[in-house]
């Protein structure tokens, strides 16, 4: 579409607004992780890193960093498989029920997250669990692997049918076609689901809250002290949280390009 | 080869609609079963009364329902107009920049939602990051501008931009430019081309990021704890009341129930109309 120089600039200079907003709280919570002042209040005087140290050092902030990896890595690893097979069932495949399917995939993410917190926990008493973070795996899983499906699905639409029927007429059985056609092929969407699974478990909090018993991950236990009162740690374990998810976020992003140098290097 | 696909197909869809038969239908259906049970009670084991819908009706519980209706339907209408330019630009106008927002926007998903609201905590309480600098510069402050409605409707905004951004794109890239130009050529105003062209052409977008937005909004519980305070009690707050504090499953299950049924109904109203295969794998 044809706009003029200055609707363009205009849509440019929002565009960036928009994104200044998305981050201004994350600039607060970073100053205020290298506040030394235990009672935070701008402008900061003096700057430090203490806490961050004593965020390191500290046995609470190792195990729920700890419990809450454990926790993203099971639900990356289980929605990528149920998103890998639910994504050819949404996209690929037709057959009967389809279109039920794809409604039933599209609730849970519509679906109030603090209630089916709730829900669940009625739920694992009712079926007499107790409450501890593999049941915060389930409730996990109950939002994620649907997302997961979605992101893979996206890969399946646009994937070639005479594919795998080319590899079933040269005689492969439907296990070979699988391994040697339909996974390499949606293997970069399944990566893109696992890595959406992964942070958003790590950074879940409603899911987490009534479900994890004793237990506490990362972003409940920043809850509970943002509501009982200030803590100089919850900045800086917040910018701890939010500099993994990056790091991980940018590995993701590099990732095929890296693969790329790294076969061409060898060649 | 269609009766593969049809194996197949039923076959691969076991995993997760299994799973999700298990831990999310059944504890809906548990929740619908303890919400007609007499007050306090912790078994299904009893003669159902419906006395928890009546408390809420007399209890005032209402009141909880018709805040967060509210506040999600300002939030959306207040992100549909701030997110069409952009969701416009970033389907029409810009190139690489497009790339550059949606990884911006994403991103920011990826940090908790409570992290993030914290953070405007800090950036809006008295003595905060825009306080403490105009009191820093000016000598002059105000009282902090958190615990009231409007910030919650505004943490609201905020934390479900993405979910209106992105669908409203998605709809804006299915409106042909052909469609567009001949409206133009043919005499029409831009804003006749707005409202004759573009939001019905990319009424699957608005429908799903609208939707998306308003039952997020509905269900919402920190905004309104972190940043409002209490200057209004939310429905999902009065549900978690009512199961933790007050110890009474039967009327947090109703409470739940009356919510599930709005928003419930309202979700599979939009996903019944949204054709999926023609939004999602619209780039065959």
């Amino acid at each position: 579409m044809k706009t003029g120089k200055f609707a363009h600039a205009a849509l440019v200079f929002y565009g960036i607004l928009v994104l200044a907003f998305l981050y201004l709280p994350l600039v607060s919570v970073g100053f205020a992780s290298v506040s030394k002042a235990r009672y935070l209040s701008f402008p900061i005087r003096k700057y430090s890193t203490d806490w961050y140290g004593k965020a390191v050092e500290s046995d609470t902030v190792r195990d729920l960093l700890f419990l809450s990896l454990k926790v993203a890595g099971i639900v990356t690893l289980l929605a990528m498989v149920m998103g890998f097979f639910g994504a050819l069932a949404f996209a690929r495949y037709q057959w009967r029920y389809r279109k039920l399917f794809q409604k039933l995939i599209l609730l849970p993410i519509f679906f109030p997250q603090t209630v089916l917190g709730l829900a669940l926990l009625m739920w694992f008493n009712a079926i007499g669990v107790i409450p501890s973070w593999k049941t915060a795996v389930v409730a996990h899983l109950v939002w994620i692997a649907p997302i997961a499906t979605l992101v893979i699905a996206i890969r399946a639409y646009s994937f070639d049918p005479a594919l795998e029927e080319a590899a079933r007429d040269m005689g492969a059985n439907t296990w070979e076609t699988l391994r040697e056609v339909t996974i390499p092929l949606l293997m970069p969407g399944v990566v893109s689901a696992g890595l959406f699974a992964f942070l958003l478990s790590w950074g879940n909090f409603p899911l987490s809250l009534f479900t994890t018993g004793a237990d506490s991950t990362l972003p409940e236990w920043l809850y509970a002290k943002m509501v009982s009162g200030y803590s100089p740690l919850v900045p800086t374990v917040g910018m701890l949280s939010v500099a993994a998810s990056a790091v991980l976020l940018a590995l993701g992003l590099t990732a095929p390009w890296l693969l790329r140098s790294l076969r061409k290097m060898r060649s | 080869m269609r009766g593969r696909e049809r194996r197949l197909g039923l076959l691969y869809s076991l995993p997760v609609s299994a799973f999700l038969a298990l831990s999310f239908l059944a504890p809906i259906l548990l929740v619908a079963a303890f919400s007609v049970m007499p007050p306090k009670v912790f078994s299904l084991a009893n003669m159902p009364d419906f006395s928890a819908y009546g408390e809420f009706l007399t209890q005032g519980y209402w009141r909880s329902v018709a805040w967060s209706l509210g506040m999600a339907l300002a939030a959306t209408l207040i992100l549909f107009v701030l997110c069409w330019p952009l969701a416009f630009a970033m389907a029409k106008v810009f190139r690489g920049f497009t790339l550059v927002l949606t990884i911006g926007v994403v991103m920011t998903l990826f940090v908790s939602e409570n992290i993030r609201l914290f953070g405007w905590v800090l950036t809006l309480m008295k003595g905060g990051l825009i306080e403490g600098y105009i009191r820093h510069w000016t000598g002059v402050g105000y009282d902090g501008l958190l615990y009231n409605v409007p910030i919650i409707i505004f943490g609201l905004v905020y934390v479900y931009l993405p979910f209106m951004l992105f669908p409203l794109a998605q709809g804006i890239s299915m409106v042909p430019d052909d469609a567009r130009q001949a409206a133009y050529d043919l005499g029409a105003t831009r804003w006749q081309i707005l409202r004759e062209i573009e939001l019905p052409l990319a009424s699957p977008g608005i429908v799903v990021g609208s939707l998306l937005c308003f039952v997020l909004s509905a269900g919402a519980i920190a905004e309104s704890k972190l940043l409002g305070g209490q200057a209004v009690i939310v429905i999902a707050d009065e549900v978690e009341t009512a199961f933790t504090y007050g110890q009474n499953w039967p009327l947090g299950a109703a409470l739940a129930m009356v919510l599930i049924a709005i928003v419930g109904g309202i979700a599979i109203w939009g996903i019944a109309k949204a054709d999926l295969d023609a939004m999602i794998g619209r780039r065959r």
